[in-house]
């Protein structure tokens, strides 16, 4: 399966070429991070489809995920 | 003692007297309230002589702990008719609190017809002075001139062409560590007060104060060190702020479908990643600006910068999320410089660049300028100079004034101040803040987008209603004594994530002052702040229906999660403090 991955701020630079990745099946946000190279602990918030999502959910084909280090302004 | 300076601006004369009785022990927004709630009557015109302007230091400002110089402006609010307290950073906190002026109030009225005047405050007292080369000029502008008379080692605090006209949006800005009038005490139109009262600045000279005095000064520096150590090692203040400013929020906050775009009809902007702080340090970095500075001394979260224009020429700073959403997003406009520019201009105009953004979106609506054209927003904007111009003057009336001009009926208002950066059906916790705080629509009251977006201090879902009206009422105590203390609302980042940080504040107050100062001592300052506000407003007339969203928020959905506003009065009415 596609799914649109985007990583922001000091992850920004994780961001697959072309903003997608091609999945197996029953993959996780955790996978995409592994894939990704990038460390665990860095990512403080992941959204699937615009809602938070835990890093074990299962994905779908054409979700869109975003990964975010903590941020915070206002 | 600490010291109150009254100035009466019609006899020009200016009395210190000690700090008792009701407002003993009180800072900052604590001060502004209590004194507001007990001298200015409720029902007053805001514009009247009746109305006072409270200008307040913290309660440790002017100490060495970190992120303590932020400024607390009070009276009734011309925008809202509500109380208000508007908060600032830049340098003049500290000099007050140097001199060991808690505070200090504008009263009475001079004739109408009276020139504007200065007030310059030194340790040797306080002068009037009538400039007349500063009249009618930006801010940039005047505080250059004020500058060149009174030295660079002075604090300004100063209206624009706005003010001193009294148009609704008006914002007071004070001068940062660099000189530019870019800290704004921007909401509810305080600066038209000040411009009722013929004050035109504020200089302060602190040279020679005697400072703040510490009566236990080895517990309060060791309460210090662990106070900075909380504020560093917060991946918030310690990183994600001082590395993009606060427009990090952009990205999130679009990818959340929360991201109000062309006035609220949307949660989403398709060009966010133009707007976003990613690419404003990228801007910034490539015309030799700077990407990280602190608006006072001793602000370790340097969450400003110095942005240029292409030419590499300071165009403004302290250009905040809430600014860039305001003319980028909900103006559909996504070019940087244009935003920066509007910026630059609310600055020395001396506007609200919320309440701007929200106008200029009314006058999108109305057909007076095209959705998404920067440069006729900011042709528009310059109107506001000619204080004859009378599309500039129902421009700097703020966003309700202008859509009744106009016969917009999709005004995003709560008690006529406009709502902010966060779309309320896709981040409710927040929504039950614009709706039911004491000062109209302000997210900085009450700001559970940390629960409900950032996962700072709690996790509560955004879409549901589960859990946001007691985390907004929670926030909103909390808020109000953090602004009491002088501290940077930012400090709350790290304070909701760290286990002893509430009983590090604790430590601060009780050792700068040698009381006993409980962490149940803060909620119930926050508490006592609450109730002074909400009294006051409901003598003033307001009752709980005032308390509520436009309806188009009940009405419409707000894709992409297509949700809508769906509290009752009953319900928002559980997020305030009995007054």
């Amino acid at each position: 399966m596609r799914v649109q991955v985007s990583c922001f701020a000091s992850l920004s630079g994780f961001t697959p070429p072309d903003g997608r990745m091609e999945l197996d099946t029953g993959s996780t946000p955790r996978d995409i991070i592994r894939k990704l190279g990038i460390s665990e602990n860095d990512v403080k918030i992941i959204f699937v489809n615009g809602q938070n999502a835990h890093a074990d959910a299962r994905l779908s084909d054409n979700d869109r995920v975003g990964l975010f280090p903590a941020i915070g302004g206002g | 003692m600490a010291r109150l300076l009254r100035i009466n601006t019609r006899t020009k004369k200016a009395v210190f007297e000690d700090q008792s009785g009701d407002y003993s022990g009180l800072g900052g927004r604590a001060l502004t309230s209590r004194l507001v709630r007990r001298e200015v009557p409720p029902t007053c015109h805001p514009l009247s002589a009746a109305n006072k302007l409270v200008v307040a230091a913290g309660l440790l400002t002017g100490t060495a702990a970190a992120n303590t110089g932020r400024i607390s402006v009070g009276g009734k609010s011309p925008l809202t008719g509500t109380i208000k307290e508007s908060n600032s950073g830049g340098t003049f906190a500290q000099k007050l609190a140097k001199l060991d002026i808690t505070g200090f109030v504008l009263e009475d009225k001079p004739d109408p017809k009276a020139p504007h005047q200065t007030i310059f405050i030194t340790k040797d007292g306080v002068d009037f002075l009538e400039l007349p080369e500063i009249a009618g000029l930006g801010t940039y502008e005047a505080s250059a001139k004020l500058f060149e008379r009174f030295g660079q080692k002075a604090g300004i605090m100063v209206i624009g062409p706005a003010g001193e006209n009294s148009r609704l949006a008006s914002a007071i800005m004070f001068t940062d560590p660099k000189g530019n009038p870019s800290r704004a005490a921007g909401r509810g139109g305080l600066g038209a007060l000040m411009g009722s009262k013929k004050i035109k600045a504020i200089v302060i000279d602190a040279q020679g104060g005697p400072g703040q005095s510490i009566a236990d000064k080895e517990a309060f520096k060791a309460a210090s060190k662990r106070w900075a150590e909380i504020l560093i090692n917060h991946p918030v203040t310690g990183q994600g702020l001082p590395g993009y400013g606060t427009s990090i929020l952009i990205n999130i906050i679009n990818e959340a479908g929360a991201l109000p775009t062309k006035n609220f009809r949307s949660g989403r902007f398709d060009q966010a990643a133009q707007i976003s702080g990613e690419k404003m340090v990228e801007i910034i970095n490539q015309r030799a600006g700077i990407a990280r500075e602190g608006c006072h001394a001793g602000c370790v979260i340097q969450c400003s910068q110095k942005y240029c224009d292409e030419n590499g020429t300071y165009l403004t700073s302290g250009f905040e999320y809430e600014t860039v959403w305001a003319f980028g997003s909900n103006l559909l406009i996504s070019d940087m410089d244009q935003i920066a520019m509007l910026d630059r201009l609310c600055d020395d105009l001396g506007l609200d660049t919320i309440e701007t953004g929200t106008t200029l979106a009314m006058a999108m609506e109305g057909g007076i300028i095209p959705w998404g054209d920067g440069q006729a927003a900011i042709d528009l904007l310059k109107r506001v100079y000619d204080p004859a111009d009378y599309l500039g003057v129902i421009i700097a009336n703020g966003t309700a004034y202008t859509a009744d001009a106009l016969g917009v009926d999709r005004v995003p208002v709560v008690k006529k101040q406009s709502i902010p950066a966060y779309d309320p059906r896709a981040a409710k916790g927040v929504g039950v803040t614009y709706a039911t705080s004491s000062m109209g629509a302000d997210h900085t009251a009450g700001y559970a987008i940390c629960q409900n977006i950032l996962k700072v201090g709690g996790d509560i879902d955004p879409l549901g209603k589960q859990g946001n009206v007691e985390t907004s009422k929670n926030l909103q105590i909390a808020t109000a004594a953090v602004d009491s203390t002088g501290f940077c609302l930012f400090v709350a980042f790290a304070v909701l994530d760290t286990q002893d940080a509430l009983e590090v504040i604790a430590r601060l107050i009780s050792s700068k002052f040698g009381i006993t100062f409980t962490v149940d001592d803060i909620g119930r300052t926050g508490m006592e702040i609450l109730r002074d506000e909400y009294s006051f407003n409901r003598d003033a007339g307001f009752t709980s229906v005032h308390d509520q969203l436009p309806d188009f928020f009940i009405n419409e959905e707000l894709p992409p999660h297509n949700g809508k506003w769906d509290f009752s009065l009953e319900e928002l009415q559980k997020a305030k403090v009995e007054s």
